[in-house]
């Protein structure tokens, strides 16, 4: 199931959208994708991103997936249990797997990205 | 893209593919960390039936072989196998493989898939400068390939083909009914991952039983299925060099750490004179192996650079998270000039997404078996 209460992206990122706060994840699919998380690397709080920036890398065994970020904002608190438990990633990619909560620019989210619906759509297009 | 006879066991078990040397090869079932784990812990089987076989036979087959490759084929006794290369002049890497001896006039070789046809051609162009009495076919076709690897494999393998196979010594072989040419078994101790393990060769015809069979007397053991991810991550531990990526036309076997299939006494082969010279002024290139001691992973094309020989640098040429050790290794081809190989334990670093990450120079392998008995 893909949880209704947040936005997509096509990059199988979901972005969830609290009080001018946003909280950037990858979806199940992209973890699926990814296969066996081993090291997540993660920008350092208070650093300022534009809006599809680079902002930090998710390593598998297998490959590397840049993390982008979909919309402006500074790091307001990263994951740090990521940092001895990187497989959360694929065991919880909605909830304890969660990436970095970003405090928004003025511009708010893009309108470009997708509801749940939407986003299940595309994966089964 | 081509399949291999095992294809539809693969989809069955769940495997995801991906693209290998013109195959849709099984990349994971489960998942490379578990698998990984079952093979040194348990066992594991491939499917490795993309690999080449060429049988190279007559009475020339031996003088042949022993100019066109490094090793010495005069040593190996029917039944028995070893390591080798196939070299340009320049004593660098065409293709490394194993040569299997069945009989004085009659060798195995098996190869890297990618780089069969040029194999094929080499021999061929090889061949027909020779006097007569010397056949070579290609039997890619006929033969698949399955590998049993892990603690646990001899006791599988035994139950499955027959007791003599756990009394095999490494680099040994048998045959199922050695009188008749067709639809019999080779079942060789030997591997790619560090662990001890199988590798039987089987008519297309029987490999999806053999598979079956392999998968229903390990299951209490704990035997799965294990994809290529598993299989580069296992011979990355066990300081195994793939052929294409860590060995090339540009890499020696001197270079590479390989000097031991190098057997200078048994007269002249092709790029002899290229190592001799080689031996005599020094690599200026060395493989060698590092661990990453910082946090991240150092991946294929990423540049290692030795700290107090800022000279000394070169691209890793294999880089992955090694799951036995719980850190980032790698292999990296390092030009050190005229100073030398850095030593095991020196300071280095490499650089990932603009961030250097500390590293250190160990020697291969990253890992190596625990031994038991024998």
């Amino acid at each position: 199931m893909i949880p209704d209460d947040r936005l997509y992206t096509a990059q199988h990122e979901w972005l969830k959208v609290e009080d001018g706060e946003a909280v950037l994840g990858i979806t199940d699919f992209a973890q699926q994708e990814l296969g066996d998380v081993v090291f997540v690397e993660l920008p350092a709080p208070g650093q300022e991103f534009a809006a599809g920036s680079e902002i930090g890398a998710i390593e598998s065994v297998k490959a590397v997936a840049e993390i982008y970020t979909p919309v402006a904002g500074s790091i307001k608190a990263v994951n740090d249990g990521l940092e001895d438990a990187p497989e959360v990633v694929n065991e919880d990619p909605y909830g304890e797997g969660w990436l970095v909560r970003l405090r928004l620019g003025e511009e708010g989210p893009p309108d470009d990205l997708m509801t749940a619906a939407a986003y299940e759509a595309q994966l089964a297009g | 893209m081509q399949r291999t006879v095992l294809y539809g066991r693969h989809v069955e078990s769940g495997a995801r593919f991906g693209p290998f040397a013109g195959y849709e090869m099984p990349i994971q079932y489960e998942g490379v960390l578990a698998e990984h784990r079952a093979v040194r812990e348990r066992a594991g089987m491939f499917d490795v039936s993309h690999m080449g076989e060429i049988r190279v036979r007559g009475p020339r087959a031996l003088p042949f072989l022993q100019r066109l490759t490094p090793n010495d084929v005069a040593a190996l006794v029917p039944f028995r196998a070893h390591y080798s290369a196939l070299l340009t002049e320049r004593g660098t890497f065409i293709d490394d493989l194993l040569v299997y001896c069945l009989d004085p006039e009659d060798y195995l070789l098996v190869v890297n898939a990618a780089s069969k046809e040029r194999d094929l051609e080499l021999l061929r162009r090889a061949a027909a400068a020779e006097a007569d009495g010397l056949r070579i076919d290609d039997q890619s076709d006929e033969t698949a390939l399955i590998a049993v690897q892990g603690p646990r494999a001899a006791g599988i393998v035994a139950d499955v083909v027959g007791a003599a196979a756990a009394e095999l010594r490494y680099y040994s072989f048998l045959r199922d009914h050695p009188a008749e040419d067709q639809d019999q078994l080779l079942v060789s101790r030997t591997g790619y991952t560090g662990e001890d393990g199988f590798e039987i060769y089987t008519p297309p015809e029987r490999a999806e039983d053999l598979w079956a069979e392999f998968l229903e007397r390990g299951r209490d053991v704990g035997l799965v299925p294990a994809g290529l991810g598993a299989r580069d991550t296992l011979r990355l531990e066990a300081g195994m060099m793939l052929c294409g990526q860590d060995i090339d036309e540009e890499t020696t076997p001197l270079e590479a750490g390989l000097s031991w299939i190098v057997k200078w006494k048994k007269g002249d082969f092709v790029g002899r004179d290229a190592l001799a010279r080689q031996r005599e002024t020094g690599c200026r290139h060395r493989l060698v192996g590092f661990e990453v001691e910082g946090r991240g992973i150092a991946r294929h094309g990423h540049r290692l650079t030795v700290r107090d020989a800022p000279d000394c640098s070169g691209p890793v040429t294999s880089g992955a998270f090694a799951p036995t050790l719980g850190r980032a290794v790698g292999i990296a081809r390092l030009d050190c000039g005229d100073g030398g190989p850095p030593a095991p334990g020196g300071a280095a670093s490499v650089t990932v997404r603009g961030r250097e990450i500390d590293c250190r120079i160990v020697k291969l392998p990253f890992y190596r078996r625990p031994r038991e008995g024998v």
